[in-house]
């Protein structure tokens, strides 16, 4: 029950920063999304996933959509809306046809599907012992995956080295 | 009439200085606090929720929210640009040099188990360990690098 208000409440909030005219109005919103995804988060078990939203999803990227809206206009222009058959008819069969797909899959969450029997066993079994962690999730992000973290943490810096050559200016000196 | 108007300015920028006054020493209380539940989510990212990436936005917020009450200028005073610059490669680099160190101790790239530090658990703990502070240093200097570049005057 909690569950489908919280859905309800999502959908409600991302139609809502959709529509809105005013910018700043849909940034707003959206960090209301990333409050309400974190509660879903937790509410699915993932505490790790909820916190790494709650911080990034509701705080800095928020900040960073405000200080990008001072540079540029801050409402969106009315643009005429136009119905369009042939784009919504092939829309609407690619949706069907992956709706379709997953009709096959395994239950969510179901102990039989295939990524929950390949590695995870071996990773909930050993765990501890190898990685020397209680947190699963700390154990598998920097020991068993760790090098996928670390092409993680070289996306972050590349992503800071192209806004640096991207808008810093060599005029001023700070 | 000018000393009228004179008389308005003082006591609006009067007004503005002492409505500030709230903030300003609010944010000088508060980033202690910010910075310390920072460095605990990033230490304690092995025994619940957390990590390196959580804590390391945690900590580039408490810099941010520094730099839009006190205003840029005062910011680039304490971070300074080489600084953060500086910053956000150091934490990759930590994290593929302790990759490194594994292979000088005669395992694969980023085995932490190949430390000799007493046990394949222990050593894989420590390697974790610095691999989160060098995962949060690198994305807390960064994202005080994205804050400053956008809200820069050209």
């Amino acid at each position: 029950m909690a569950d489908l208000v919280l859905l309800f409440f999502l959908i409600v909030c991302a139609v809502a920063a959709v529509v809105q005219k005013e910018l700043l109005n849909s940034v707003i919103i959206l960090s209301i999304y990333s409050l309400i995804m974190a509660v879903v988060w937790v509410r699915l078990g993932a505490v790790d996933v909820a916190i790494t939203e709650a911080a990034v999803g509701a705080g800095i990227s928020t900040v960073l959509f405000i200080a990008v809206l001072t540079r540029v206009k801050r409402r969106e222009e009315l643009t005429r809306i136009r119905l369009q058959i042939l784009p919504l008819i092939v829309v609407l069969a690619v949706g069907l046809t992956l709706i379709y797909g997953t009709l096959d899959m395994p239950d969510f969450g179901s102990p039989a599907a295939v990524t929950n029997t390949h590695v995870v066993p071996r990773y909930l079994e050993k765990g501890v012992e190898e990685t020397g962690t209680d947190n699963y999730v700390a154990g598998i992000l920097a020991s068993y995956r760790g090098y996928d973290t670390l092409g993680e943490t070289t996306v972050i810096f590349t992503a800071g080295l192209c806004v640096v050559l991207l808008l810093r200016s060599n005029k001023k000196r700070l | 009439m000018a000393n009228k108007e004179t008389d308005n300015d003082l006591s609006a920028l009067d007004h503005e200085k002492q409505s500030n006054i709230i903030r300003k020493t609010l944010v000088t209380k508060l980033i202690a606090f910010i910075q310390l539940y920072a460095i605990y989510i990033i230490i304690f990212g092995e025994l619940g929720p957390g990590g390196g990436f959580q804590g390391g936005v945690i900590l580039g917020s408490s810099i941010i929210i520094y730099i839009l009450i006190f205003g840029l200028e005062d910011g680039r005073k304490r971070i300074s640009q080489k600084t953060s610059d500086l910053f956000s490669s150091t934490g990759a680099l930590i994290y593929a040099g302790v990759g490194l160190l594994a292979i000088f101790f005669g395992g694969h790239f980023l085995q932490y188990g190949a430390f000799p530090l007493g046990g394949s658990d222990v050593a894989n703990h420590y390697g974790i360990m610095a691999v989160e502070i060098g995962i949060g240093i690198t994305v807390a200097a960064t994202m005080i690098i994205l804050f400053c570049e956008m809200i820069g005057r050209d």
